[in-house]
């Protein structure tokens, strides 16, 4: 009698550890299936992010893209044409061929980003399945949609859209964007719009701190965004996501200008490859966004640099010429 | 209290610089080789290699201001092998790898490591995904990988602390430490802490 207990025992211990096991290896096996996470905010906020203190690049092929990082850039924007060129040669400018847009992935070892007209989702998902690590939601190219933003929710790499002020960064957030940038007036060389943005943006951020809690109600309502992130920023004091200057850069001081009232990083488009020895300014550039808050070292890499893009300035461009009214 | 030094030539330092701040420590931002000699530890962030290989001579070579008389990635070097302990995540653990494959770009290079840049493809496969590390406890790590290196081969002084995809993620060789994941973009000190801890 005993004996057989003790038989049943060792079987039921059996049985169970075998079950015990069994169980633990589906959960381990389950856990790693199930905690594989893509596309979440979190993973695509976090590739802008890496991207601080950096300099992104315009460029239309390979070979500027492989100029753009041997000196430096952080990143390369692929578009079909730099905007100063778009701005001259006038027509609809488009996402890039993705020829152009596959050889400047095969050329760099850096992050490339390209462009996708406002709304245009189509174009933005050939360019999630060409492989590029973000899509630029750009006013510089001609809008395919003058209602909606792109739902960049529904995509697994990061979108970053241009803003003016606080409220049009907070709308484009809340459809899904993972990285802001100024809507400086691309293509002119003049700085003035991308410094108009980028105190926008920062100065609002700051009374926004400064409100009572019952004063964000109204403040979310001017300023036509979602009240969630506007109690978010005011707890928080900044963005949820990086945000770069861009839009007119065209000299290592203009980098060091936005860099000094606080954006993260910034972008330089026409004022590279416009100007007569890409190269070496596009390294300047680069040291002066890293050496932002030293003027000595701004003063040694402006020298000697060759001509700047020509430019236009701003204020002499017609209401129809503005391309920061696109898409707000 | 600890003063740490997070590598500020470009990159996500000032998420490192808040979790040090966080964990009751010091974290100050280096951009020049001077500026090494008052730390207990360096931090090298996420980034791009390239980009930084670029930005680590540019005090050295200054003509007009008073210079550097070393490079900042000698220098390090040089503190290194005095027994300086540094943490390179993601970018750093390629900055501090002996080898890159397929690279000739500018490193420090004293960890007997061999890396393949952006090993798993583009943004769209970056993850994050809970993985177990027994050096930093039983309860599992998230870890995210952005356009992540992998660790590919380790050299016989190199203590492989977490394997994944057929390489490894996470490994340390006297003072130095690597993973190739991003701790700083997570609430989880841990890894923070076990850096701390060999200072």
């Amino acid at each position: 009698m005993l004996r057989i207990t003790n038989i049943k025992k060792i079987y039921l211990n059996f049985i169970c550890f075998t079950l015990l096991f069994s169980i633990l290896i589906t959960m381990s096996n389950t856990a790693i299936d199930q905690n594989i996470q893509v596309g979440t905010d979190t993973i695509k906020r976090a590739l802008p992010a890496m991207l601080k203190g950096g300099v992104i690049m315009d460029v239309v092929n390979a070979e500027q893209a492989k100029i753009a990082e041997d000196a430096g850039a952080c990143a390369v924007m692929a578009l079909e044409r730099v905007p100063s060129d778009i701005r001259a040669d006038g027509g609809v400018a488009r996402m890039s061929d993705p020829e152009l847009i596959i050889g400047i992935i095969e050329a760099v070892s850096i992050p490339v980003m390209a462009k996708a007209r406002i709304g245009h989702f189509v174009e933005a998902q050939i360019l999630e399945s060409l492989g590029v690590d973000c899509i630029d939601e750009s006013e510089v190219l001609t809008p395919a949609d003058d209602e909606n933003h792109i739902d960049k929710t529904l995509f697994t790499i990061p979108f970053v859209c241009g803003a003016r002020n606080l409220g049009e960064a907070l709308r484009r957030i809340s459809e899904g964007a993972a990285m802001i940038r100024t809507k400086g007036e691309a293509g002119t060389g003049d700085v003035i719009e991308a410094v108009r943005h980028a105190r926008a943006i920062l100065g609002e951020i700051r009374k926004l701190t400064s409100l009572s809690k019952d004063e964000r109600f109204s403040f979310a309502k001017n300023i036509g965004a979602p009240l969630s992130l506007v109690n978010e920023i005011a707890d928080s004091g900044k963005l949820p996501v990086v945000n770069f200057a861009a839009g007119g850069l065209a000299t290592p001081a203009d980098a060091a200008l936005l860099m000094q009232l606080g954006v993260d990083g910034v972008f330089v488009g026409s004022g590279i490859f416009k100007s007569n020895n890409p190269a070496k300014r596009a390294a300047a550039i680069v040291k002066a966004t890293t050496y932002y808050n030293n003027p000595d070292i701004l003063a040694e890499v402006s020298r000697g640099l060759g001509i700047a893009m020509f430019g236009r300035s701003a204020a002499s461009l017609a209401e129809s010429e503005l391309l920061a009214n696109r898409g707000i | 209290m600890s003063t740490i030094g997070v590598l500020a030539l470009q990159g996500d330092f000032r998420e490192h610089i808040q979790k040090i701040t966080d964990l009751g420590h010091t974290a100050i931002e280096i951009r020049r080789t001077s500026e090494i000699d008052s730390i207990d530890g360096l931090i090298i962030p996420g980034g791009e290699s390239t980009t930084v290989a670029r930005l680590e001579k540019v005090t050295s070579e200054l003509k007009t201001t008073t210079s550097d008389s070393l490079p900042l990635f000698d220098a390090v070097k040089l503190a290194i092998r005095n027994g300086m302990p540094v943490w390179g995540t993601c970018m750093g653990s390629i900055i501090l790898a002996k080898d890159i494959e397929g690279s000739t770009q500018g490193r420090i290079g004293l960890m007997d490591i061999s890396v393949r840049r952006n090993a798993f493809g583009p943004q769209r496969v970056s993850s994050q995904i809970d993985l177990n590390i027994e050096a930093l406890g039983i309860q599992s790590y998230p870890c995210i990988f952005i356009r992540a290196p992998l660790f590919i081969q380790a050299g016989k002084d190199v203590e492989v602390i977490c394997e994944y995809k057929g390489g490894f993620v996470m490994a340390a060789e006297k003072k130095m430490l690597a993973t190739a994941f991003h701790p700083e973009l997570t609430n989880d000190l841990r890894v923070h802490k076990y850096f701390l801890e060999m200072i």
